[in-house]
């Protein structure tokens, strides 16, 4: 990794950004497995750097949209740690007011227009979004994470092929993590780069190291600049690997039943993202070490704080269940 | 005040809105050209980005509606035929009715999806089904079938100003049907039934191109002795059940008419609601018309068949006298 470009104030920043979300999706998993969280949490441990170098490039004004696998998203793009605990816990405090859930964290005031918990649901909603800014004569960009699993989705295909026929400033990030669900990608389909497809839509496609936050942030950041100046939207492939469950507490639906070999997890966790990045910094003497210790000091209080306030919040008060239906 | 097409209606509702609000759009496929005339001639007025045409995608764009409607703009999405809205059900059904609520009240999804409802042309299955008893079960998302010009337009304008998601279903059926739409401006807002025929034996209900069979099979039944009131509920969700049931209070029989499958249609909700709330001031039971339970055939004459037909309401009438 060569980062030249990177400045220290920007290396900080998308390493906290990682960081962020490491510490908080390590916490879920924790609280998951301790039985206090509702429902189901896709964690996004292993994939940070895409998040992070992706969000680092937009402005507040940018707006992204994101999948089931969404905290890291929502952290990267500013959210509030504690407003998405809680919504995890089902509380009144929480983001949607516990009426979303870990699949549905929504933070209009940034530009996160929400989280879909329908493969390949959120790709049209991004062109939208792209569609409102190019309407307006705005220079804002729409960005749309999704995964290897929804590229194979009918909403992939008319979504780019939209945008692409109106030249809409919308960024396509696909998450490619291997594996849709328990089946790996390579199953599922018969190229090995999906930014391989921008070609069948006349877009730029590009294959980029999801391992690498630097490369992340520089790619996204060529591919926003070119939305801005209106050349339309780009496909990018961020080569990822989801390093745990695709559900935590997943070992209940594979009832014993394995889905991929150790070797291959091994070399993954060979690559992962916030050792890569950790090691980077310190090492070229962009960060001193002192200094990312205390940000996981504060970053790791601040994520346990955020729990214990999420249960320490009230339920929603079962009248709020007509709340905020039609206007 | 002048007679004007159902069409025509629409087209000048479409084209007030634009005029007033620069946020409010128009998207779908040949939306420019105008398929349906209802959009003719938008394109000349408002240029390329309020009237844009898109590919045949209609989960993109339905989606796309929504994602302009949630980042500050008012889009109408046109998708052609309701059976179209079969191919965009994720983006209706999973997104634009729940977004607003899902996300605890953090937007508003001012969108107005537009298509054909009904048959009537003789197209088969995939062009002639009426869709709206679907989206009446989907939370959020309100339905709209006018069955006049006055109506159509009044309506249409009350559904792109409203802040929530608006299905609104014009009938190819009635493109052609004239009726006096006022020149000057108006609006009609959702979810309020009009009265269409004053009557004191028996309360018929029913919406879209349906209420002129129940008319025509009124102007029969007055000619047997007996008084239809004909209730057009114009907005199928919500609905006015008061106006429902203080006809019943005053007629005691209650017929419901629905261009829909017999099983959860419309006419199934009204009867039961009837039925539900108000047993007692009914002098006989329930009765539902609908269409037959099979898919739409081609053929003209099977095609009439399939649908409710007049003889069908005055047979249920009849039921409710006996």
């Amino acid at each position: 990794m060569h980062h030249q470009d990177i400045s220290v104030d920007l290396a900080l920043d998308i390493y906290t950004r990682v960081l962020r979300i490491r510490r908080f999706e390590e916490e879920v998993g924790r609280l998951f497995r301790q039985g206090q969280l509702p429902g189901f949490v896709h964690l996004y441990i292993g994939e940070e750097a895409v998040a992070a170098g992706v969000c680092a490039a937009l402005t507040d004004e940018d707006t992204i949209i994101s999948t089931h696998r969404g905290h890291g998203h929502v952290i990267a793009k500013g959210g509030d740690i504690k407003r998405m605990m809680a919504e995890l816990f089902g509380k009144a405090t929480g983001y949607c007011k516990g009426k979303g859930g870990s699949m549905h964290i929504a933070d209009f005031d940034i530009g996160m227009l929400g989280a879909i918990g329908i493969v390949g649901g959120g790709l049209p909603i991004a062109v939208g979004a792209g569609l409102s800014a190019w309407y307006s004569d705005r220079e804002r960009v729409s960005v749309c994470f999704f995964g290897d699993g929804a590229a194979n989705e009918g909403s992939f295909h008319e979504s780019l092929n939209l945008a692409s026929t109106l030249a809409l400033p919308v960024i396509f990030v696909c998450e490619n993590n291997q594996y849709g669900e328990f089946t790996p990608a390579t199953n599922a389909m018969n190229i090995t780069d999906i930014a391989d497809r921008a070609a069948g839509y006349g877009i730029r496609g590009v294959v980029a190291d999801g391992a690498d936050a630097f490369e992340m942030y520089r790619v996204a950041k060529a591919a926003v600049e070119r939305a801005r100046r209106g050349g339309g939207p780009t496909l990018i492939e961020a080569k990822t690997h989801r390093r745990g469950s695709h559900a935590e507490g997943e070992e209940a639906f594979l009832a014993g039943q394995t889905y991929r070999d150790e070797a291959e997890t091994a070399a993954a966790q060979a690559k992962d993202p916030l050792r890569l990045l950790h090691s980077y910094v310190s090492e070229n003497g962009i960060l001193p070490a002192e200094q990312l210790e205390a940000l996981d000091s504060e970053i790791t209080q601040s994520v346990a704080e955020a729990a214990e306030a999420a249960r320490n919040s009230p339920d929603p008060e079962i009248e709020s269940l007509f709340d905020d239906l039609w206007l | 005040m002048p007679r004007k097409t159902y069409v025509a209606a629409i087209q000048e509702a479409l084209a007030e809105e634009m005029r007033r609000d620069q946020r409010v759009f128009l998207i779908g496929e040949d939306v420019r050209i105008g398929v349906f005339p209802s959009t003719r001639g938008l394109h000349a007025e408002f240029g390329d980005k309020r009237v844009i045409d898109t590919p045949i995608s209609e989960l993109a764009v339905a989606g796309a509606g929504i994602g302009a409607a949630v980042t500050g703009l008012r889009p109408i999405v046109d998708l052609m035929f309701g059976t179209f809205l079969y191919l965009a059900f994720d983006q209706i059904a999973n997104q634009a009715g729940a977004m607003r609520y899902m996300y605890g009240g953090q937007t508003n999804v001012p969108l107005v999806f537009m298509v054909q409802n009904g048959a009537g042309s003789s197209a088969g299955h995939h062009h002639s089904q009426a869709v709206h008893q679907f989206f009446m079960n989907m939370p959020q998302i309100k339905v709209i079938l006018p069955s006049t010009p006055y109506d159509g337009k009044g309506l249409l304008k009350s559904a792109i100003r409203d802040d929530n998601p608006v299905l609104f279903l014009h009938s190819l059926s009635l493109g052609g049907k004239r009726g006096e739409v006022p020149a000057e401006e108006y609006a009609i807002p959702i979810g309020f039934a009009d009265v269409k025929r004053e009557g004191r034996d028996v309360t018929i209900c029913a919406a879209g191109p349906t209420v002129y069979t129940a008319l025509d099979a009124a102007k029969k039944l007055a000619a047997q002795g007996v008084d239809a009131e004909v209730i057009d509920l114009r907005s199928l969700s919500p609905w006015d059940k008061q106006t429902i049931l203080k006809s019943v209070a005053k007629t005691g029989r209650f017929v419901a008419v629905d261009e829909s499958f017999p099983s959860c249609s419309a006419a199934s909700e009204w009867a039961a609601t009837v039925a539900e709330e108000a047993f007692h001031q009914l002098r006989a039971p329930v009765q539902r018309v609908t269409n037959k339970n099979v898919p739409m055939p081609f053929s003209p004459v099977l095609e009439k068949a399939v649908l409710p037909s007049e003889a069908d309401v005055i047979a249920a009438v009849h039921n409710t006298l006996a």
